[in-house]
């Protein structure tokens, strides 16, 4: 089994196809598209694929040690231009394939007009401990 | 099917060690080891007295171990302190371990997870789970904790203040599972009131079992948050309301306000009423001032805006709204429905957009989402 951590953007990846702000969505879009994101997790926890998932808020701030003794820089909130991941779900797969058909489902989920969200999904391994060999 | 009544007594027992001089580590430990020979024994010879029996046993180990690692002298010395065996005492001794586990030098989060261990008798596994953290994780939090209040002696009595505060902590956590927090902190709410004659104690207690109460209703099957307006009133807990209504009535009679008792009494006026339209929001608007009086809390202020808004309608809720910082938390949320409230749909659609972005947890800001999209669907309707 390999983990892989597949990654929702707000801002940073390429734009989904499909890209109509979700409040523009009408409410049966909406409430799809979160069953969709519900389900999704539910059934990789089902077939014992899921390690873990969790959504984060946009707001975000950079960080570096300026020196002893001084206060660390800031920087932040993120300006338009930044990376920015709105969350992520862990996953235990058999291998890369596996992992590639998943974040192409996750991509699929509903957006405006019941049509999936097109939504370019990172797809990025762990990187694991050696394997132990015990004889 | 003894760890319930050994959960009970967990608390009690370590704080008669603690009272006969042992460190609060040591005399966990302690515990910790006359619990597992008590699993061992007891299901073959049980105790007629279980707590005397706990009470020895622990006491047994902690000479041991300060046997082992102390000097004669000073083992004697401890050993001469012992008092003469008999019924031991328990609520004052309990009471102790609460202000102990809500010393101030603790940081809030070491506080909420020693008050778990030693007065609630949960074992670290479970309030890791609680608390969604590894194992080891709180382990080390619990015994940093302890390392913390290791020199901290029982003579003066602490602040019952802060004992409320680590109990609304918890309760706030409120996680189902294998441990409900929410109704962990009523239980030990409940045996703090039962120790303790104090309105706040009673007023918090109160609090906890009215919002506890709305519980069922506050979530809907998918998981999605339902407004204090929409809930199904059927499915409040209605036992739990009179219990609190009626603990908070005695306390208020006491006359002896606090902020526990000022929110508990906001939360009575919510559950009292019927369907949402005869919530009696001039009421709570007092209730508010008194909060705001009591504490200065911007919360509390951002809160009774939203309350003259009822009562007063929304352009007395915004005009109250503009005085606030609006970095506040829930500002542009409360904004955002005022504004709908006075008929702005467009300008409440918009806020309720940027409202989403700025939600505390999912399930608000998957709430706020949809109600923009809801005004904006509106909208769209009805200009083409």
């Amino acid at each position: 089994m390999a983990k892989f951590l597949l990654l929702k953007h707000y801002r940073g990846a390429p734009e989904a196809l499909n890209n109509v702000p979700m409040d523009q969505w009408t409410p049966d879009e909406v409430a799809a598209h979160m069953q969709f994101m519900e389900d999704y997790a539910e059934r990789l926890q089902a077939n014992g694929e899921y390690v873990e998932g969790q959504a984060l808020s946009p707001e975000g701030t950079f960080v570096r040690y300026d020196g002893e003794g001084r206060p660390p820089v800031t920087d932040g909130p993120f300006a338009e231009t930044k990376d920015l991941i709105a969350g992520w779900f862990a996953i235990d797969v058999d291998g890369y394939d596996r992992a590639l058909e998943l974040a192409g489902e996750l991509s699929a989920a509903p957006a405006a007009g019941g049509k999936p969200l097109h939504e370019w999904i990172e797809v990025r391994p762990f990187l694991a401990a050696p394997v132990t060999i015990t004889e | 099917m003894e760890e319930s009544r050994l959960r009970v007594l967990t608390p009690q027992v370590i704080a008669v060690l603690v009272r006969r001089g042992a460190d609060f580590a040591a005399a966990e430990d302690a515990v910790q080891d006359a619990l597992l020979e008590a699993l061992r024994t007891w299901p073959e010879n049980p105790p007629r007295d279980p707590k005397g029996w706990l009470v020895t046993a622990a006491w047994r180990k902690f000479l041991d171990a300060a046997r082992a690692e102390s000097s004669r002298r000073r083992r004697e010395l401890r050993i001469d302190a012992e008092p003469a065996p008999g019924v031991v005492g328990s609520t004052d001794d309990t009471l102790q371990l609460y202000f102990l586990c809500a010393h101030p030098s603790l940081s809030p989060s070491s506080a909420v997870a020693l008050t778990l261990r030693a007065v609630g008798g949960l074992t670290t596994r479970q309030i890791a789970a609680a608390y969604l953290v590894g194992e080891a994780t709180m382990a080390q939090r619990i015994s940093r904790a302890k390392r913390t209040v290791a020199g901290v002696r029982f003579d003066t009595p602490g602040d019952v203040a802060t004992v409320l505060r680590v109990l609304y902590l918890v309760f706030n956590e409120g996680y189902s599972g294998d441990v409900d927090l929410a109704a962990e902190a009523i239980r030990l709410t409940r045996q703090l009131a039962a120790a303790v004659d104090h309105p706040e104690v009673r007023g918090l207690l109160a609090l906890m079992l009215l919002h506890h109460a709305r519980r069922p209703a506050r979530i809907d099957d998918g998981g999605r948050l339902v407004p204090l307006a929409q809930q199904d009133r059927g499915r409040w807990d209605t036992r739990a309301i009179s219990e609190g209504v009626g603990i908070l009535q005695r306390a208020l009679a006491r006359d002896r306000l606090g902020e526990y008792q000022a929110q508990a009494a906001v939360a009575a006026l919510h559950a009292d009423a019927q369907k949402a339209e005869e919530t009696d929001w001039p009421q709570i608007v007092q209730w508010y001032d008194e909060l705001v009086r009591l504490t200065g809390s911007p919360v509390a202020k951002l809160n009774r805006a939203v309350a003259v808004g009822e009562a007063d309608g929304p352009r007395a809720g915004l005009a109250a709204l503009a005085e606030l910082e609006a970095s506040l938390p829930r500002h542009t949320a409360a904004r955002a429905y005022l504004h709908e409230k006075s008929g702005d749909v467009e300008q409440a659609a918009r806020l309720y957009t940027e409202a989403a972005l700025l939600a505390p947890n999912l399930a608000e800001r998957n709430h706020l989402t949809l109600q923009a999209a809801r005004l904006n669907a509106a909208a769209r309707h009805r200009s083409g």
